[in-house]
């Protein structure tokens, strides 16, 4: 019965990725790539949740404390990159 | 035109720091579970990085003032003491010992001079990591 539910789960998480994966390539502008990026960060940590309850182990927590931290710090240097040009100097934007 | 990021100053503050004691656990951890010291290195240059996004590299440098091209020799003649270090006892070269050590606070602890190995690992990670991205960023349009 909880096996069934973490399958059906994961399913579902896969799907929220695919609808983000579509918002990705048919996004109009390149904020909403990056939230949809960020998106797909978010739904993989719990993936990786789901997966290491079905496993029966603890070997992948650190995993899922690694990839919220790649997330966010690539989360950050996208909008410095969107909204300054540059992402540890600011430098003026050419357009 | 001077833009206000106070918010992503507070956050970068505590994120940083719950970053570098999170690098240290990884560290520590590799001997006995997923952790070492590639990974802490990385996690260290990750929270050096955030400090340079958030506050810009003026005031990292005097925050910092470390030159990370210095990291990458003092870590790769760290691991070649250690496995230099073995010809003292007359064995082959990066032979590895342990031993349990009495600790006041943390009681019996297992110490292994692979870690000393690790430590060189982690400080030429950190070093490399940091040192293409500063090149990278400092580089000038011709």
């Amino acid at each position: 019965m909880v096996e069934t539910m973490l399958q059906v789960s994961l399913t579902l998480f896969g799907v929220a990725i695919v609808i983000a994966l579509y918002r990705i390539v048919f996004g109009p502008s390149l904020p909403d790539r990056v939230i949809a990026l960020d998106m797909i960060g978010v739904n993989l940590i719990t993936a990786i949740a789901i997966v290491s309850v079905i496993l029966n182990t603890k070997a992948f927590l650190e995993v899922i404390l690694i990839l919220g931290v790649l997330a966010f710090i690539s989360t950050i240097a996208f909008s410095k990159f969107i909204e300054k040009g540059g992402v540890i100097i600011e430098r003026k934007r050419d357009d | 035109m001077q833009q206000n990021n106070l918010i992503l100053r507070t956050t970068t503050t505590l994120i940083a720091f719950l970053l570098l004691g999170f690098a240290i656990y990884l560290f520590f951890a590799g001997h006995n579970s997923p952790g070492g010291g590639f990974v802490g290195g990385l996690m260290t240059s990750g929270a050096v990085l955030l400090l340079y996004m958030a506050y810009g590299i003026e005031s990292v440098d005097k925050m910092l003032p470390i030159n990370f091209r210095i990291l990458i020799p003092i870590g790769l003649a760290t691991a070649l003491a250690t496995g230099a270090g073995s010809f003292l006892f007359n064995v082959p070269f990066l032979t590895h010992t342990f031993g349990y050590f009495y600790f006041p606070i943390f009681g019996e602890v297992e110490l292994a001079t692979a870690m000393l190995f690790d430590l060189g690992v982690y400080f030429t990670v950190v070093g490399s990591v940091m040192t293409t991205i500063l090149t990278i960023a400092n580089d000038q349009k011709v």
